[in-house]
């Protein structure tokens, strides 16, 4: 209690708790308004996912869907295979994330021991370079590999956005793991990689969750490599919601449905490392694309 | 090393032969990222120099794409969108983030659960927000005009004005990163020493003067980061924008990366656009470089 809250507790109480309680309805006040953008916008999308054509175009608008209907989301799948498109984007993002973590976990092991921090600056510079500028380059190559249209030229590309996140992270992890258990491992005789294996890896297990969820939301998300790379058959997810949907039909409720399936595992894995993300993105900034 | 010191002193060589061993554990990504980014840059780098339609011949044209470019009106107007849009993008979250996190920043009930909340955007799919907010943009049904409407306010046509275009765009923009600024600054008041904030109660400040004489000096660097990181993003956006616009009505809301897009994956200018990717990247980097020199320049203030 601050010195002129007390003197004011002094001169009247009840006044002193008026101003007590309207400091707190305003801050809750504010409270509601920097956090209802998120929930309508969410609140929003599902209304729409839910509600039938003719609600959905209705002005005023009909909030409460009326009866809820699902109808919306056996319609992506049944007639716009989104299932398909589902599966496209579980490969793509699982094998880049999966490839990543092969080669990105050992990498950020060997950067934290040998204290090459410079490397990392080159992760950097890939952060600001707008994702179009590797999409030319890699277009042409795939094009000459005759690898246009394939999954597999999408699973290389989304390798542009998960192995940064995964090592990035990774060195920082492992930099803060103690030194002292694995120089008496190799003293013992332990190889290198038997430390890696054997004393570090377990040890940075929270990292590695950390770093796999995070290069697979980046590339779920990713929309460009894939508007650009894939065919109609390769689609990911993001880009069949916009292809398929908007040009070929303009309905409102399948869209938004669709635009659920798409975002929901990302929210969920969201709530999954809310922790770690606020930890994380704090310090580093880490952001794919 | 801490322990070093307490080893037998030839066991420092062994450590450091084995020190060798750590570099094989990097070959494996600096291989991929030399395949998949630096390949790419050096190979865009070079590509710029010719006159290249995907399909025929390539000749060489030296700086003849970036001559081109700086005399192109429609390249200069995209400049201008992308500076338009990227000053409004960060300015508006820097601001809202910071307010956030100063709540955020407070110990109430269900601040865990609230925050999982307000940070749900950032994490969404750009592309299926994009979708959203173009039916809440729609002029006749959408959601926005009705709610400007129990306001008392007439009907906007949002992103299908040519003038309104850019900050309805923004709007989205600050829907979806005010988070990640929120995250930045609040990672920096955890950081902040009490004892300013007893000593300056005690001869009486007000929380505003609290505010701005401690918090917000001390969080500056924060903020300056976020600014960065802002920029660079804002200046990078993508999905948002080729989803609700196109670049249209017209090109009112052609940036840079939109123009990049056509050249390259609809007209087949590989010369033209791998120019534009390199203007582009000096631009970021000029920019990111500029905004962390003044981070330094103002550290002391």
């Amino acid at each position: 209690m601050d010195v002129r809250a007390t003197a004011a507790l002094a001169r009247s109480p009840t006044h002193y708790r008026m101003r007590r309680w309207l400091r707190k309805a305003g801050f809750w006040l504010s409270v509601m308004v920097i956090v209802s953008p998120a929930i309508l916008v969410f609140l929003w999308m599902l209304s729409l996912s839910l509600k039938n054509e003719i609600d959905n175009v209705a002005y005023p608008p009909v909030f409460i869907p009326n009866p809820p209907t699902f109808a919306n989301f056996l319609q992506v799948f049944e007639e716009n295979s989104i299932g398909r498109y589902l599966k496209n984007s579980i490969i793509v993002s699982g094998g880049a994330t999966l490839i990543a973590l092969v080669i990105g976990i050992p990498a950020g092991f060997g950067i934290a021991r040998l204290g090459a921090r410079r490397l990392t600056v080159l992760i950097l510079i890939a952060r600001m370079t707008p994702a179009l500028s590797f999409l030319i380059p890699l277009y042409a190559v795939f094009q000459f590999l005759r690898l246009n249209n394939t999954l597999t030229a999408l699973v290389i590309t989304h390798l542009v956005i998960t192995v940064p996140i995964v090592v990035y992270i990774m060195a920082g992890y492992f930099e803060t793991l103690p030194k002292e258990l694995e120089e008496a491992a190799l003293i013992d005789g332990a190889s290198v990689w038997k430390t890696f294996r054997y004393v570090a890896l377990p040890l940075a297990r929270p990292g590695i969750v950390v770093g796999t969820i995070l290069a697979f939301i980046f590339s779920w998300n990713n929309f460009v490599f894939g508007a650009v790379l894939a065919g109609r058959e390769t689609r990911t997810l993001p880009v069949a919601v916009y292809n398929v949907l908007t040009f070929e039909q303009l309905a409102w409720g399948p869209l938004a449905a669709a635009a659920i399936i798409v975002t929901l595992p990302v929210l969920l894995l969201t709530i999954v490392i809310q922790k770690e993300i606020v930890v994380g993105l704090t310090h580093g900034g880490v952001k794919g694309g | 090393m801490s322990t070093n010191a307490t080893l037998p002193a030839r066991l420092a060589p062994f450590l450091a032969r084995r020190r060798r061993s750590y570099y094989l554990f990097i070959a494996p990504a600096l291989v991929t990222i030399g395949a998949v980014i630096i390949f790419p840059w050096l190979y865009t780098l070079w590509m710029s120099a010719f006159d290249w339609t995907l399909g025929s011949a390539a000749h060489y044209v030296g700086f003849g794409n970036y001559e081109k470019l700086f005399g192109n009106q429609r390249f200069g107007e995209a400049v201008l969108h992308t500076f338009y849009f990227t000053a409004l993008a960060v300015a508006a979250p820097l601001l809202l983030g910071t307010a956030a996190a100063m709540i955020f920043h407070r110990e109430f009930p269900f601040r865990g659960v609230l925050r999982g909340i307000f940070i749900m955007p950032m994490m969404a799919t750009p592309v299926a927000v994009a979708l959203v907010w173009t039916m809440m943009f729609h002029p006749q049904q959408g959601v926005l005009n009705y709610l400007l409407s129990l306001v008392g306010l007439p009907p906007s046509l949002w992103v299908y004005s040519p003038t309104l275009v850019i900050p309805s765009l923004v709007l989205v923009e600050i829907w979806h990163w005010t988070p990640l600024v929120m995250l930045i600054v609040l990672g920096g008041l955890a950081a902040l020493p009490t004892e300013p904030y007893e000593s300056a109660r005690l001869d009486g400040a007000s929380e505003w003067q609290l505010f701005r004489y401690i918090t917000l000096p001390l969080v500056a660097p924060f903020i300056a980061v976020a600014a960065v990181i802002r920029t660079i993003d804002a200046l990078k956006t993508f999905d948002t924008i080729y989803v609700i616009t196109g670049g249209g009505p017209g090109t009112a809301s052609e940036t840079i990366n939109i123009y990049l897009y056509l050249q390259a994956f609809a007209f087949y200018n590989i010369g033209t656009a791998s120019a534009v990717v390199v203007v582009f990247f000096v631009i970021v980097l000029a920019l990111a470089l500029l905004l962390l020199h003044v981070r330094e320049k103002t550290k002391w203030m």
